[in-house]
């Protein structure tokens, strides 16, 4: 199933260690195993804390500069919060030449934000991704788990309005294929 | 397959991969579901796959009882119903809403599949991912089981070498002569690696192969792993891909059930696994060294080669790297022999490709042909020419590390050496087609954007050049280019290819110098007369709007973010282009398309 759990306690507070702890533990000694590590913790918290960070370094240990360095060369960690649901709009060559600055634009319209921010309600984030490997359909959207394929800037309005209740009550999917 | 697997009067298969999703077939899987049980159809519902039909997705096929089947596409939930009761109920296709039949294989849309050879995306779109029965019911594994009981390494590879397969991962060097490489280096540790970063924006058959038929790539990968002597094989697969990722882990799952993963494969002495590494996000992670960098959890920088990888990989150990196209291909050559596979494609470049058709043409999706095809049959004759009834201006190939060739070249035959002599690459496969509309100057500065967001830092000419590239370019499309420009942009694209550390910054500059080649005028054009004549860069356009057609029903005012456009209700609108921001939010809501750039 697409959606699973929207429920609005998404992530774990950065002061609640137990599931760092959980992570750190199944990859215990591990080689290699300091960018899953960082992408479960990621997937926990919703964002890299400095705090995080520095706990990682500490029970695995590695130096702090070595997990900040990873960190900050993966396009995927994000050292600042986001929102219930990131929206990622493909600039992929496909998706750029099929419009995909009008789709962001329109986005941004909409939510009255810009690349990179989160709506002051925290519901969305805005940012920008290479291909999604979804290129026939261009151009391509995410919305948390859901991919929106051939859209126009006239359909974003729809697409968004579709998660636009309140926290975890997202709107079942609807027949919203062309 | 013979007949439809069971005994159900019908078998009802949904295409479920990334671009099916992506087009709704979430909802059409609901309403099957609910159909069939509520019907009481004698119905057995599966799904698939990507069969690479993306331009008709949603895409359901059925089944009859004698294996005969019909392919519809764009089926929505509402649609269901209706395709449910008329074909299944009544046994009445609905020709309508047709792709292709099996008996007719030219229908409506069917020349897309008629004129392609499958071996790579063979099962794509034809079993359910999701079941390992299903692939061993095709006779999947026969291959590995075959080599692991009676063949040797060598013969194996003597195989591989035979077919004359060439790495679909972009270089396109002899997988044959790389895996006798990794097998003579000396060692007992060895490691073997499948590329599955798919990097190249604009390319998705590594997607589509994960999605579609993970256990091939899988049985591929135990072949190269007792061809060479590696114990242990890793996948590194992008993030981006949550649905390939998750097929995989049932995959391997399914294959340490089975015994074809694990310790004594087939009941031979051989022992093998499989690990997934998921990638964070960073395009130079394609290129092997980063890779196995980014695998030992270090941040993914390119090393200088020698040494190479088949003598000092993965934690200094002999290891052996090779996409997934590639593996995928090497069940079918050992099952199949080497000399069936060499048969196919031109003398330098055997076999089949797949390629990615996107961007402007009219069927979406994925074309795998025999070597040697014109440009001209994939792009009219599969991709079924331009949308729109636009004309043709160039086609990219090879990503941001490859070139654009414009209609004059479209009887270059797809040929590793060939495509590289007409100025572009044939990479990993991509081919996004551009029509009037597209910009080459702007094109040339998106993928020069790409590479400079990408580039990993380490090396100068790659960090800086493809930098000042970058400017000079985002300044033509600003409309503030020099005449001097173009020269300089020629200087520096010789030094970054000169002194790049890897391939990332050596083939960088190559958008910016095929598009130079075939394009010029635009260049000038943009530089000397101000002017893109494709109507993109904001900067050198105008808006307004044709007087003719506008039937004033103010859509376009709506949305204008700078009240630029005013006019009476049902009377023509003008633009102010003093006010207007071109920002062409108008452009998409026009009804009757009355809006123009220029
Ligand atoms: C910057 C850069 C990015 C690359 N990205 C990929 C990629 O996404 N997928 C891939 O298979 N090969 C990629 N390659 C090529 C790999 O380094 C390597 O040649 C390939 O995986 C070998 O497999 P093959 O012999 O089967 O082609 C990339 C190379 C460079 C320089
Ligand atoms: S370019 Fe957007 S999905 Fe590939």
């Amino acid at each position: 199933m697409e959606h699973e759990c929207t429920c609005s306690t998404k992530f774990a507070d950065v002061d609640d260690l137990r599931p760092l702890e959980e992570i750190i533990e199944r990859y215990g000694s591990e080689k290699g195993a300091l960018i899953p590590l960082l992408q479960e913790a990621q997937d926990a918290y919703g964002y890299l804390d400095e705090k995080i960070m520095r706990e990682i370094a500490k029970r695995a240990g590695y130096q702090f500069s070595q997990v900040f360095g990873v960190a900050t060369f993966f396009a995927q960690f994000r050292l600042k919060p986001i929102g219930e649901y990131l929206i990622k709009v493909c600039h992929g060559t496909a998706c750029h030449v099929a419009g995909a600055t009008q789709i962001t634009d329109e986005v941004a319209n909409q939510l009255g934000i810009k690349e990179g921010e989160t709506t002051p309600d925290n519901k969305f984030t805005l940012e920008s991704v290479m291909c999604l490997g979804a290129c026939a359909l261009a151009p391509i959207m995410v919305v948390g788990d859901d991919t929106h394929g051939k859209l126009k800037p006239t359909s974003i309005k729809k697409v968004l309005k579709h998660y636009a209740g309140p926290s975890g009550s997202q709107a079942s999917e609807g027949d919203d294929a062309e | 397959m013979s007949g439809n697997g069971n005994g159900h009067a019908y078998k009802v298969v949904l295409g479920y991969g990334t671009c099916g999703i992506a087009a709704g077939a979430t909802a059409v899987k609901e309403a099957l579901e609910q159909e069939v049980e509520s019907g009481g159809y004698d119905v057995d519902l599966d799904i698939a796959g990507c069969m690479g039909l993306c331009f008709k997705e949603p895409v359901v096929e059925i089944f009859d009882r004698d294996g005969c089947s019909v392919v519809y596409g764009d089926i929505t939930a509402k649609k269901v119903p209706q395709l449910l009761e008329e074909h299944v109920g009544k046994g009445q296709v609905i020709e309508d809403w047709v792709v292709k039949k099996s008996e007719d294989p030219n229908a409506c849309d069917g020349d897309f599949l008629a004129n392609q050879l499958r071996v790579v995306l063979r099962n794509c779109g034809k079993i359910n991912p999701e079941s390992i029965e299903e692939y061993i019911e095709i006779g999947g594994y026969e291959a590995a089981r075959k080599a692991l009981t009676s063949m040797t390494p060598e013969e194996v590879i003597d195989e591989v070498s035979t077919s004359g397969i060439r790495g679909r991962g972009g270089a396109g060097f002899p997988t044959g002569t790389k895996w006798g490489f990794a097998r003579k280096s000396p060692g007992d540790e060895k490691y073997l690696i499948c590329n599955a970063d798919e990097g190249d924006p604009g390319a998705f058959m590594d997607r589509s192969v994960l999605e579609g038929d993970p256990h091939t790539v899988l049985e591929g990968m135990i072949l190269a792993g007792f061809a060479i002597g590696a114990r242990q094989g890793y996948i590194y697969c992008r993030a981006e891909y949550p649905l390939a990722l998750k097929r995989l882990d049932i995959a391997i799952e399914e294959c340490h059930q089975k015994g074809f993963l694990g310790e004594n494969i087939f009941g031979s002495d051989w022992s093998f696994d499989v690990k997934v590494k998921k990638g964070a996000g960073a395009f130079v992670c394609g290129e092997e060294t980063a890779m196995m960098a980014s695998i030992e959890g270090q941040r993914g920088m390119p090393k200088p080669r020698p040494p190479f990888p088949a003598n000092s990989g993965l934690w200094g150990k002999p290891t052996n790297i090779n996409n997934v196209e590639t593996f995928a291909a090497i069940p079918w050559i050992i099952a199949e022999g080497g000399e069936k596979y060499a048969d196919i494609g031109t003398e330098k470049s055997k076999g089949t490709k797949v390629f990615c058709l996107a961007g402007k043409v009219r069927r979406t999706g994925l074309a795998e042909v025999p070597m040697g095809y014109t440009l001209r049959q994939v792009i009219f004759d599969v991709g079924g020419g331009i949308a729109g009834g636009r004309e043709f201006k160039a086609v990219q190939m090879g990503g941001p590390s490859g070139g654009c060739l414009p209609a004059e070249k479209l009887d270059t035959q797809v040929d590793y050496d060939q495509i590289t002599a007409a100025g572009a690459i044939i990479g990993s496969g991509g081919m996004i087609v551009a029509d009037n509309r597209t910009c080459m100057v702007d094109l040339a500065r998106y993928f020069l954007s790409f590479t400079q967001d990408e580039s990993c830092g380490k090396c100068t000419p790659c960090r800086i050049g493809t930098k000042r590239m970058l400017e000079i370019l985002e300044r033509i499309c600003e409309g503030k280019g020099e005449p001097e420009d173009i020269e300089k942009l020629q200087i520096l694209a010789g030094d970054i290819k000169d002194a790049s550390l890897c391939a990332l910054g050596g083939t960088a500059p190559n958008p910016v110098l095929t598009t130079l080649r075939y394009f010029k005028d635009e260049y000038e054009d943009h530089i000397l007369n101000h002017k893109c004549a494709a109507g993109s860069c904001p900067a050198l356009i105008t808006l307004y709007i044709d007087a003719e057609t506008c039937t004033g029903c103010a859509a376009c005012v709506k949305v204008c973010p700078t009240d630029a456009i005013t006019g009476e209700k049902k009377e023509p609108h003008v633009i102010d282009a003093e006010a207007c921001i071109r920002c062409k939010m108008c452009l998409s809501r026009c009804p009757s398309e009355s809006i123009i750039a220029e």
